[in-house]
């Protein structure tokens, strides 16, 4: 079956790509990245809350963006600058998850109208360097292990 | 960690990538391998040396004869790698495009 969201990274470069159709207008695809409440919507999952602390979509603004867990503790922050805001066309922008070791990456979206209800989207991201990439890419792995670990941690104090 | 992040650095290598490719439908020995490329014998055993300690390859001996066949487990955690990270961003997508949609009818 084709995959709806594809990842290209190839070895040995610091940058990937990420690429998605959308059963969607381009429009209705822009607006998910241009205000905060339905952005806050689609970054959550049952395990995290998202949160934007701060989110101005222009040239020269910046977002602060902050995860919580189910018991309300912060898992995780991010925060950024918008290079470019281009409606329908283009977003610009860094992002750096705050308080880690994996630097500051480059975002540059894409989006184009593939017909009246389907549109793409395509992400390039450029981190410092290859190691970094590839680090970040082990994260959402880590992470799993670590939600594992969690559960785990949550059954055995149930024993207790 | 580390171990994952060598198996990278190993297939990052063209010459690495191709010798894989080449053992991907037989086991061969050294020489056999070595004869597939105009590369120096030394340096093919070097690349070899490589890929068996971060076991990506695996040696058997078979009489007086090593043959080198890939080992399927460790080339499917290289397919793997980036899967999760995928899976992160189909997820948030396809929860993107189910919201979206209900502003599609208003």
């Amino acid at each position: 079956m084709e995959q709806k969201t594809k990842v290209s990274a190839e070895d040995g470069k610091q940058e990937l790509f990420i690429t998605r159709e959308f059963d969607l207008p381009l429009d209705l695809v822009f607006r998910a990245f241009s205000e905060p409440a339905i952005i806050e919507q689609w970054m959550s999952n049952p395990y995290s809350n998202a949160r934007l602390l701060k989110f101005e979509a222009k040239k020269q603004g910046a977002y602060q963006l902050e995860t919580t867990d189910a018991q309300g503790k912060i898992t995780f922050r991010a925060n950024g600058v918008i290079h470019e805001f281009d409606p329908g066309i283009k977003i610009t922008r860094t992002f750096e998850m705050e308080g880690t070791p994996y630097g500051v990456q480059l975002e540059v979206y894409k989006f184009e109208k593939l017909s009246d209800d389907t549109s793409r989207l395509i992400m390039h991201v450029i981190y410092e360097s290859v190691a970094q990439r590839d680090e970040v890419l082990k994260l959402p792995f880590a992470k799993g292990i670590n939600m594992a670990h969690d559960r785990l941690q949550e059954i055995l104090s149930k024993l207790n | 960690m580390n171990l994952r992040r060598d198996v990278f650095q190993a297939i990052a290598d063209p010459t690495r990538r191709a010798i894989l490719l080449l053992l991907a439908s037989q086991a061969m020995t050294a020489g056999a391998i070595a004869a597939n490329f105009d590369t120096a014998r030394p340096t093919v055993s070097k690349h070899l040396q490589i890929l068996t300690e971060c076991e990506l390859l695996e040696q058997e001996q078979n009489g007086r004869e090593i043959y080198y066949h890939l080992n399927p487990a460790k080339m499917k955690e290289i397919a793997d790698f980036i899967e999760p990270f995928r899976k992160m961003w189909d997820d948030r997508f396809n929860k993107l495009e189910a919201i979206m949609k209900n502003y599609k009818n208003k």
